[in-house]
């Protein structure tokens, strides 16, 4: 589900190809057929953005029928926990959990913590800014006292145990309800249903594969945990062949994240400070917080270790490490958000590109050109040249006269890049496994690495500031900075050395996080990746070819953690350590050397009994019980519920997309209550139920790759053996769309929305088909989306056509599915194309506040969410 | 037991009868469409190998088909047919959708009309096959259009030179570019050919092509260089799914056989095999294919014969013609030399 | 070139005097096509690499001759991919050798109308001169309650996703000790 693998993943797809082979069953659900499809055995039409719906069905399913695996969900999740008696599910209130705050659209989320563990109350607004979620890494979020024991119901009886609570929130998830949501038929549901539960249990598991079209949307984070309780439910997790996986879609998109250059995480998803630690205890206290269960009750060695690194001797135990060195984040600082500041002016001065190119890859891409022309100046690193550097010269808006190229203040830097074979390093796949790539060539001319770059920049900076007595030059001056070089850049492998961690007394690499220490005897890049340069030797430059190794290939590279291929595989055997049965075995207790064993390296401290109990007192790892499967979890459990860290509710709800078509038909809440929403006139929604005038965009839209284009085309585009294969910028309807709209195949079209219109050539195909949803007929519209004004295929921006709105725990945009109009023929060019689409916001009524009224729970329509968002207080 | 032929019918050793001596065992591919996931990468691979230039940006629209047909300047060709009618036991999930008739036929007619005019490299100067349509057209089991479409397919598939047992192009070329290597292939050599064009009328599948900047005949090596070394083609090498097979010919068969009873036996009774006979109208081809529907539906011609047939009575009856095309062919070899 | 050799190079003597009378084999086969083996055979060495395009992973083996790539292929090795390549992956070497890669330092000045050539050190300079000013326009002590902010909303980032991590590494560090937050990438988008 939201996944095109074999078009996306072409060669990962390999590995679906040959377990049908060997008689799996492929299910596609997705909005269109694809090539992904054609190879399914069981296709499945969904409406864009129904998934919880959907998934929520299946979770009725599997509760109603009893099909959960109910030994494994007793024993591994927090089905038994019981709730806080305050907790009201979205069936109470029409769509909210208890603890929202309409006039900030955010929640207090204490009432949704454990009965014997009750949780301080927070005021709404706090949560919305700061936004819960990335206040605790991945670590997630606390569960007071969660390491002393937890009011449970084993018999999962009790009507306020998570499992109940469950049951009852998708009590009306029924087989009518998808199809009326969805537009699936009732019996090609069932099906999907029955072959679920079927293949899952004991002696059989299934996997779940997801990609961006999860993740692009106001829901997103719910969309994974929906899957995430099915395949909790079936026993789908820590076991051979089950999981859920996310596949991701850039070289090294997983290893930014684990290294991240994201602006609520450092290294190892530690979280940045926020404004209100003010010293690193206070820091700690909040990632490993009191009484918790796990992993990240070491998170002091790994956040000293990482001080340590940075600021080398000039961190030290009694200036807390340095640890006050680090700026504060207090809001959202996301891209979109930064985006937004640029075109306000006066807050945004400079802005560096790395081989991305948002004036075609981010959503709103007018937004994103219109804020790079209102620089001082702008970096762009890139292979090629692309769009984001040009757009003075080759912007839309040229056309438009929204920008003027004498006009246009903003410097801009190019610098030709090295590409993959003219530097070393690693990438971090789809799978955690971190893979060296050596040099094969030097680069030429100005081409240099973003190594070199950043080294220089920063040798540069220091030299300048050098002899400042200017306190906050102090970070940068004594950054530990002194990498060993080859030639004239830094060596990668002492890098990755430095992120791997070196215990200062020897001086020596360290073999695994559990070797680092908060006392600053150690240093550590990244925590997670501790063991990568294991033994002095980098270890993810193996190569011990497949030919040599067994299944789970444990010499080729290396990946985190440990080069360990199933996370929580703990659960892979039974609470007393036997695999659940023999042809599903992966890692089990072997009681006679006392130890775990198996295939994989085992998910769990290696001479922990399954039957041990910690002692009264104990948190941290020592806390995690024989059969705390989920070691990474504040309670050892896979958290069915979730009390805590999720920005809109514990459960995932189904809530329409921001710009619909219909009503939910669950609930007077139609939105997700908590998304946020940048009312702003440069950024119009298109109207959805309650407001009026939706019918003025009345098709769904969707957008995704193709096999032959990678993003936003700088890396094909340009090459002709791609651009030769998918030559034009295309959209593609269905046969009935096409009679409706008089589009003919190959013709011209544009695709309306109220921020732009987009030309493209028809593709009238037999593999979009329209569904019936609640009695009406929907049509559903594709693109790709990988064109820009440059290269040898031209096209318009198709991401052009996206308005900014995004999920409120990530801050990732939703991108896979808004409404539109298509009409035959070109678009107006030049200014005329502003007046037109002025024409149809005009029409269908669109002010700064649609769409910002987004508590609609009750018939209640609450305040609109408005820039500049500075609610005042209610009286 | 049938006489080997070095004209028609089969052949058992066709690189022995080249007059290779110890020659390694004749070499294929299996392309097995039912696996193919129509990423083209072995259109890529074979261009970056051979470097092949581009030949044409614009969009065609025969489904995600951009490419068109193989050329002078497309050596892998991967078809896209959209069709009505289930694969196998697949099921499309149409059944209960607000669907209409299917877009099948009018989107094939478009795409007729717009290809008469789109610029192909080497297309012009080319002989259009006879029996060659193109994916989608006319083709059995396309919806009528009259009703709701109730059932949908998304065929994929690379096509390729056949290296056919008995090759017309390279039969009727006269200067010797074209020759049958040790491996039981079918090369042509840019530093012998002239252009000429006669193999690109003798090919029954519609392969070979000339470039319009050299003028010269180009098509399919099966990597002949690679092959020398021990290595598989390009595009074999590269194919996520193995849907291109690569090896010696027999184990091939073998493997399409085994192959085709297993797809029957799980339901999809359309497989079938096309090339593997050694004695169709081309002995059996080098490159043979696992299809699920007619050979016509890919744009293969379904009965394809070696042009030289009836070569052998023609000898009979026409000596002096020999003659004088051993004549031509001296001439020409001395005219390339001068060059 | 004597005679006998140059009879021998002749398609149809050979045909006439060797195992291939009818002159469509062994006797027709070029000198040319005589001599062919492959370029990766022939290369230099070859480099363990990556495909940079999506997050599979492919390994790729770099062929180098003469310090230019000459093909990018599969690696067999891999129990990732086995070797194999999607159209992407099979275009690298197109990626790195291609026309399209700038070889130069670029620079649009404020209202300018075109591009000029910029030297790489001139250019690192002005840069890093920009970087200082950007930080100071934009440095935070604390906020409106007086809680320590000790960064800058002067300049952001964008990128990552496409790099090693030991670049992003060395990206994050540098920026942080500058004070800088807005550092993000394509995991967000």
């Amino acid at each position: 589900m939201g996944s095109n693998m074999a078009e996306a993943h072409p060669v990962g797809f390999q590995w679906v190809m040959e377990a049908k082979a060997r008689g799996a069953k492929v299910f596609h659900i997705d909005p269109r057929f694809t090539r992904t499809s054609a190879h399914a055995d069981q296709h499945v039409t969904i409406r864009a953005g129904t998934d919880i719906a959907f998934l929520g069905g299946v979770i009725n399913h599997i509760l109603t029928h009893d099909l959960d695996f109910r030994e494994y969900v007793t024993a591994y999740t927090n089905a038994p926990y019981l709730l806080s008696e305050r907790y009201q599910d979205t069936e109470d209130l029409d769509g909210l959990f208890s603890g929202y705050d309409p006039y900030t659209a955010a929640y207090d989320a204490s009432s949704w913590s454990y009965a014997s563990v009750p949780m301080e109350e927070q005021p709404g607004r706090l949560l919305k800014e700061v936004s819960a979620p990335y206040q605790h890494g991945a670590g997630g979020p606390f569960i007071e006292g969660a390491a002393g024991g937890i009011e449970s119901d084993p018999t999962l009886e009790h009507p306020r145990c998570v499992f109940q609570v469950l049951k009852r929130h998708f009590s009306r998830y029924t087989p009518e309800m998808v199809e009326r949501i969805c537009g699936v038929p009732q019996e090609l549901f069932q099906e999907v249903c029955r072959a679920w539960t079927e293949n899952s249990g004991r002696e059989r598991t299934t996997a779940l594969v997801y990609s961006v079209g999860w993740t692009q949307h106001s829901v997103g984070a719910q969309f994974i945990r929906a899957g995430s309780i099915v395949q909790l439910l079936l026993g789908n997790i820590g076991r051979p062949g089950g999981g859920i996986f996310a596949l991701r879609g850039h070289a090294s998109i997983q290893g930014s994240t684990d290294v991240p250059t994201l602006f609520n995480l450092l290294p190892g998803y530690l979280p940045m400070p926020d404004v209100t630690h003010e010293d690193l205890t206070t820091y700690l206290d909040g990632v490993r917080g009191r009484g918790q269960k796990g992993f990240w009750g070491a998170a002091d060695a790994y956040m000293v270790s990482l001080l340590k690194e940075y600021w080398g001797d000039a961190a030290t135990a009694e200036n807390d490490y340095c640890f006050d060195y680090l700026p504060r984040i207090n809001g959202d600082h996301g891209t979109y958000r930064t985006v937004m500041d640029m075109v306000d002016g006066g807050k945004v001065f400079g802005y560096f590109l790395l081989g991305q190119n948002p004036a075609v890859g981010s959503a709103h891409g007018r937004l994103q050109r219109l804020g790079m022309a209102n620089l001082d100046w702008l970096v762009v690193r890139d292979l090629a040249m692309i769009e984001s550097a040009t757009f003075w010269k080759d912007a839309p808006e040229i056309e438009t006269g929204e920008i003027v190229t004498e006009r246009c203040r903003t410097e801009v830097f190019f610098f030709p890049a090295a590409s993959h074979v003219e530097k070393a390093g690693t990438f971090t796949q789809t799978q955690r496994m971190l893979q060296w790539r050596d040099k094969a060539v030097e680069p030429s001319g100005d081409q240099r690495s973003e190594l070199w770059f950043f080294h220089q920049l920063g040798v540069r900076l220091k030299e300048r500031l050098a002899g400042s007595a200017d306190e906050r030059d102090r970070p940068l001056l004594d950054l530990a900075w002194d990498y060993e070089t080859e030639g004239d850049e830094p060596s990668p492998s002492d890098v990755l050395r430095h992120i791997n961690g070196i215990d200062l007394r020897t001086g020596r690499t360290v073999d695994g996080y559990l070797d680092l220490k908060a006392d600053g005897s150690t240093v550590c890049g990244c925590w997670i990746y501790s063991g990568v340069y294991a033994n002095e030797t980098n270890q993810s430059r193996r190569r011990t070819s497949r030919f040599e190794t067994g299944p789970y290939d444990a010499e080729w590279g290396w990946t985190w953690p440990l080069n360990r291929r199933v996370l929580y595989n703990r659960a892979s055997a039974d609470p007393q350590g036997r695999p659940w049965s023999e042809r599903k075995k992966l890692v089990w207790w072997d009681a006679e050397a006392g130890e775990w064993t198996g295939r994989d390296t085992p998910d769990f401290e290696k001479h922990k009994p399954p039957d041990y109990k910690a002692p009264a007192g104990a948190s941290g790892i020592e806390a995690l019980d024989g059969d705390d499967a989920f070691i990474m979890m504040r309670d050892g459990k896979g958290w069915l519920f979730a009390p805590a860290g999720l920005a809109d509710g514990p459960l995932p709800t189904h809530y329409e997309p921001h710009e619909s078509p219909m009503r939910n038909l669950l609930y007077g809440q139609q939105g997700n209550p908590v998304r946020k929403v940048y009312g702003r006139p440069d950024n119009p929604s298109n109207p959805a139920p309650p407001e009026a005038h939706s019918e003025v965009f009345p098709y769904v839209f969707t957008a995704a790759r193709l096999t032959e284009h990678h993003t936003a085309g700088a890396m094909s585009r340009q090459l002709p053996y791609l651009a030769e294969l998918q030559p034009e910028l295309f959209v593609e309807v269905s046969p009935e769309l096409a009679a409706e709209r008089g589009l003919r195949h190959l013709d011209w079209a544009h695709v309306v929305t109220s921020r732009t219109a987009v030309d493209a050539r028809v593709v009238v195909t037999d593999r979009m088909a329209p569904l019936r949803v609640d009695g009406r007929v929907v049509h559903q519209v594709w693109m790709p989306y990988h064109w820009g004004p440059t290269g040898l295929t031209k096209g318009d921006v198709v991401n052009d056509l996206i308005g900014v709105v995004a999920d409120p725990n990530v801050f990732i945009q939703e991108s896979k599915v808004l409404t539109c109009d298509v009409r035959p023929g070109r678009r107006p060019r030049g200014p005329a194309l502003l007046e037109y689409v002025a024409d149809y916001r005009r029409r269908a009524g669109i002010t700064t506040e649609t769409g910002t009224r987004i508590a609609t729970a009750g018939g209640h329509i609450e305040r609109a969410h408005i820039e500049p968002d500075r609610p005042e207080e209610p009286s | 037991m049938t006489q080997d032929n070095s004209f028609y019918g089969p052949l058992s050793d066709p690189a022995g009868n080249a007059g290779h001596t110890d020659h390694p065992p004749r070499v294929g591919f299996f392309t097995d469409t039912s696996v193919c996931i129509g990423c083209k990468a072995c259109e890529v691979a074979c261009k970056e190998w051979n470097a092949i230039p581009e030949d044409g940006i614009d969009l065609l629209g025969m489904s995600f088909d951009n490419t068109g047909m193989l050329g002078a300047s497309s050596w892998r060709h991967v078809a896209f047919v959209e069709q009505q009618r289930p694969l196998g036991r697949q099921d499309a999930g149409l059944a209960d959708l607000p669907v209409g008739p299917s877009s099948t036929q009018e989107t094939a007619e478009v795409v007729a009309d717009a290809l008469e005019v789109a610029k192909r490299g080497g297309g012009d100067l080319g002989t259009a096959p006879v029996d060659l349509g193109f994916p989608s057209f006319d083709l059995p089991g396309a919806g009528t259009g009259a009703e709701a479409r109730t059932e949908f397919r998304w065929l994929m598939s690379s096509d390729v030179c056949k290296h056919c047992t008995h090759a017309g192009c390279l039969d009727v070329c006269p200067t010797g570019a074209l020759f049958r290597t040790e491996f039981g292939t079918v090369v042509v050599q840019p530093d012998i050919c002239n252009g000429c064009g006669y193999c690109v009328s003798g090919c029954p599948y519609g392969v070979i092509d000339r470039r319009p900047d050299d003028g010269r005949a180009w098509k399919c090596t099966m990597c002949y260089d690679r092959l020398r070394d021990g290595m598989e083609p390009a595009c074999a090498k590269a194919c996520p799914t193995d849907s291109i097979q690569y090896g010696p010919l027999d184990e091939l068969r073998e493997r399409a056989d085994r192959r085709l009873a297993q797809l029957h036996e799980a339901g999809v009774t359309e497989a079938q095999l096309y090339g593997r006979d050694p004695d169709d109208g081309v002995g059996g081809d080098g490159a043979f294919f696992l299809l699920l529907d007619d050979p016509e539906v890919y744009g293969f011609p379904p009965d394809p014969v070696v042009p030289t047939r009836d070569l052998m009575s023609m000898w009979k009856h026409a000596g002096v013609a020999a003659s004088a095309l051993l004549a031509a062919s001296a001439a020409v070899f001395l005219g390339g030399a001068r060059r | 070139m004597g005679v006998k050799r140059w009879l021998d190079a002749w398609p149809v003597f050979r045909q006439l005097t060797g195992t291939d009378p009818l002159g469509r084999g062994k006797a027709a086969q070029s000198a040319r096509s005589a001599g062919l083996g492959s370029r990766t055979e022939s290369a230099d060495r070859v480099a363990g690499s990556v495909c940079p395009y999506c997050a599979v992973g492919c390994a790729q083996r770099v062929f180098v001759k003469d310090e230019k790539v000459v093909q990018i292929e599969g690696d067999p090795a891999s129990p990732i991919s086995r070797g194999r390549l999607c159209p992407k992956g099979s275009a690298s070497k197109q990626l790195v050798t291609g026309p399209q890669r700038e070889q130069r330092v670029l620079y649009r000045p404020p209202y300018g109308t075109a591009w000029q050539e910029l030297d790489l050190d001139t250019a690192m300079d002005m840069v890093a001169d920009r970087v200082l000013d950007a930080r100071r326009k934009g440095w935070q002590d604390t906020d409106e309650d007086g809680k320590v902010l000790r960064r800058t909303m002067g300049l952001a980032s964008l990128g990552g996703a496409t790099l090693d991590n030991e670049e992003n590494y060395l990206i994050k560090k540098l920026f942080t000790a500058l004070g800088a937050l807005q550092i993000e990438n394509q995991a967000r988008i």
